[in-house]
């Protein structure tokens, strides 16, 4: 890596040059820098709404990059160690939609583990391209869906030789990576593209002893969140891609759905982001990693929770586990993840990531200290002593499998019947069901509805999980396709 | 040339003290610490900007903090400081011979060596046989304390800053768990008169209000602290402030004073109206 190349951040850079240049805009936004909008200006700042511009020829143009967003992105592939990379603004949602509308077209099959992100299955419908799941399996005790074991990957590969690609978390949200260099090697001896969802993954390009990072391992793209660990804007984002990848067409795809106004404050978050992490994160993830251990250490000593970490690995389903992510086991104190979740932010004024039946997860990342670490591990001290209960009558679930009957797309367009969920048993659904968190689908469009899923999914809704997904905002009612 | 140290009690109402010289000036890693001298008030300490002690009227901070609590708990064994690293309220523990054992945690070590250079007159406490100083975050410190102590001194800075933990529901409760049964906890509790002090102020009380069945509020005249007018919380699991102080017991310790005496100390536990106001609003106002 460069690092006097490092040091730059050309739309940073840029931006300062055109406050300097006190350029007169009649342009677009209408705000004028701040003047049209005194109140949003008094409350996000001047600097902020100052550079709040749209695109022209010293700022470059995300659509067509060729001076300052051009070099932001080719010094950003430069610090991710891939050939290109791609600033995003719609989120990791439009990063990971990208990679697989770039490699599959209608009708072609992608492997991917059940346990995606809803963007994931988002751009199946939009494409039309059908997913063969791997079932990632459940730990028993934990509740959590984990990576995908190389032998099913090599199975579905096997029983799926026409697929395209293949798509890795990595990690998952919970933290728990795949082999992913195993992976890729089966996919690309199979002649089929490795995409990986990184959106909790930023931090693996930059600190020492984290689970390997995509493009390390010879991915073909990446969707990497910087806003969720590395620190950019909520809503800004990097698509990575390999050298096999064509980056005018990567870009063309990208120009389908992104918009012509990207936001330069985004775009510079990512710039300064991407100098900090590359300058920096060495020690910025050294000192979270030991955040997170001590963390656990204290957790550990009030007895009750379990924090897991890198123990739980198996070296297939679990083949690594993120160390920055504070994840707690909480059923042995008698309560639901969620409830311990709801309890820390209602009463105690702290916010986590996720509460899901069993585990809370905290994320900790650039921006943490050890102030705060100390408050949440009184509050879990105190939680367990004021709250705990006996762990009777609290049920375990279980990773269900899902039956695909029909495409997504095509039950998502289908012409469907409206019911009593309850009632839907043996349907096809032409919705999604989520449980947030973690917001991985219970069902999605083209599955078979079963009374297993319809107990889950009221279990989930009894524990506070908020459902969403269908049509009918209390997910009481379901749309089914009709047959 | 003039030299003024100027703090920000509100956006618009400014405290300014002439200062003959800076004597320290640092930032820790934790905040930063500065120490002037000044005509008016002699030394004083500043934490991340922010008035802590001066020489002139720190004796009625630490009197307060200390002699209220210990007139009602006058067998008290145990004591537990938090914060305090000018040693101030430790000089004024050190006066009562039946304490047998005081920990003092002070997250920043700077400040307690900082005092022990420019600060004699309060960090004089700091040399006592029975005192055991810790180094480390109070929150973390009591968190695995059960029943051990009589009395619980919060002596912290502001709820803005390394002392925001110390001001948490969480904090509340473990100190509640490592008090004995009739034991007190007494906490610095901010002022009534800004609002953006107030509203701090009022949700200390709530919280500490949810663990400890009695809950009073006490006040003093600090001339330094924003408006001068400083409250302190009284808590405790059965020990009412006022109804079970043996005034005569205490004025027998032969303990002399400042600014406390026993008439005050009935008469400090009485409020103005709009602080009784603003502590109630908080009943329904959280
Ligand atoms: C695994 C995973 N992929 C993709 C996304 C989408 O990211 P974004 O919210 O930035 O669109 C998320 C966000 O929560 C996620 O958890």
């Amino acid at each position: 890596m460069n690092e006097n190349l490092q040091r730059r951040a050309p739309i940073y850079e840029a931006l300062i040059r055109t406050k300097r240049d006190r350029v007169v805009s009649f342009d677009v936004p209408g705000h004028k820098q701040g003047r049209g909008n005194p109140d949003l200006t008094d409350f996000l700042g001047t600097q902020c709404l100052s550079v709040d511009l749209n695109s022209r020829k010293p700022l470059d143009n995300l659509i067509h990059p060729v001076s300052v967003i051009h070099k932001a992105e080719e010094i950003a592939a430069e610090a991710f160690g891939a050939a290109d990379s791609f600033f995003m603004v719609n989120g990791t949602t439009g990063a990971v939609q990208a990679m697989i509308f770039s490699v599959c077209k209608s009708g072609e099959k992608i492997i991917l583990p059940r346990n995606v992100h809803r963007s994931a299955i988002n751009a199946l419908i939009l494409s039309g391209a059908e997913p063969v799941y791997v079932n990632p399996g459940v730990d028993k005790r934990l509740g959590i869906p984990l990576g995908m074991d190389p032998d099913d990957v090599a199975r579905a590969i096997a029983e799926n030789p026409d697929a395209k690609a293949i798509l890795v978390n990595n990690p998952t949200y919970y933290g728990i990576c795949s082999d992913i260099r195993k992976i890729t090697g089966l996919a690309h001896d199979a002649g089929m593209y490795l995409l990986a969802d990184e959106a909790h993954g930023t931090h693996f390009y930059f600190g020492d002893g984290l689970p390997e990072s995509a493009m390390s391992a010879g991915a073909d793209m990446a969707a990497v969140s910087m806003h969720k660990t590395g620190g950019s804007l909520t809503q800004s984002s990097i698509l990575l891609t390999g050298a096999n990848m064509n980056s005018g067409h990567v870009r063309k795809i990208i120009n389908l759905t992104q918009t012509t106004s990207a936001s330069y404050l985004l775009m510079s978050s990512l710039d300064l982001s991407r100098r900090n992490l590359a300058l920096n994160g060495k020690g910025i993830f050294a000192k979270v990693v030991e955040m997170a251990d001590y963390a656990r250490a204290e957790i550990d000593k009030i007895g009750g929770y379990y924090c897991y970490s890198h123990d739980l690995a198996n070296g297939r389903s679990i083949f690594e586990y993120d160390k920055t992510k504070l994840s707690i086991y909480t059923l042995d104190i008698g309560l639901a993840g969620k409830e311990v979740h709801d309890i820390l932010r209602d009463r105690y004024d702290i916010q986590l990531e996720l509460g899901d039946l069993a585990n809370i997860l905290a994320i900790l990342s650039v921006g943490d200290r050890v102030f705060e670490i100390e408050r949440l591990v009184s509050a879990l001290s105190e939680i367990k002593r004021l709250h705990s209960r006996d762990r009777a009558g609290m049920i375990d679930h279980e990773y269900i499998e899902p039956i695909v009957d029909v495409k997504p797309k095509a039950a998502f367009y289908a012409d469907k019947i409206n019911m009593l969920l309850r009632d839907a048993a043996g349907m096809i659904s032409a919705e999604f069901v989520m449980a947030y968190p973690p917001g991985i689908p219970i069902l999605a469009p083209g599955e078979r509805i079963t009374g297993e899923i319809i107990e889950y999914i009221e279990y989930s809704r009894e524990k506070g999980c908020i459902l969403t997904g269908t049509e009918d905002m209390n997910v009481e009612r379901i749309n089914v396709v009709e047959v | 040339m003039e030299l003024w140290y100027s703090e920000q009690h509100t956006p618009n109402v400014r405290f300014s003290v002439k200062v003959n010289r800076t004597l320290y000036t640092a930032h820790s890693g934790i905040q930063q610490i500065d120490v002037f001298d000044s005509r008016e008030f002699g030394r004083f300490l500043t934490l991340d900007g922010l008035m802590m002690l001066t020489e002139k009227d720190e004796f009625i901070y630490h009197e307060m903090i200390v002699h209220v609590p210990m007139a009602v708990k006058q067998d008290a064994k145990t004591v537990l400081v938090i914060g305090a690293g000018d040693g101030g309220t430790v000089r004024e523990l050190a006066r009562y011979p039946g304490i047998e054992r005081i920990d003092m945690v002070e997250i920043d070590r700077e400040v307690v060596d900082v005092c022990r250079e420019f600060l004699p007159g309060t960090a004089s406490g700091l040399d006592d046989p029975r005192l055991n100083i810790f180094y480390e975050d109070g929150l973390r410190f009591v968190r695995d304390k059960v029943d051990m102590y009589d009395v619980i001194l919060v002596d912290s800075t502001d709820p803005f800053g390394p002392g925001e933990g110390l001001f948490t529901r969480e904090f509340y409760g473990n100190c509640h768990k490592a008090l004995k049964a009739d034991g007190v906890l007494v906490n610095q509790h901010e002022s009534p008169y800004y609002d953006y002090y107030a509203d701090s102020m009022r949700r200390a009380h709530i919280r500490i209000r949810e663990f400890f069945p009695v809950c009073k509020v006490y006040q003093a005249h600090i001339p330094t602290y924003p408006s001068g007018h400083w409250l302190f919380g009284f808590a405790s699991k059965v020990l009412d402030p006022v109804d079970s102080v043996d005034t005569a017991a205490w004025n027998l310790l032969g303990i002399t004073t400042r600014y406390y005496n026993t008439d005050l100390h009935k008469g400090c536990f009485a409020l103005p109206t709009y602080v009784y106001d603003v502590l109630d609003g908080g009943r329904d106002g959280q």
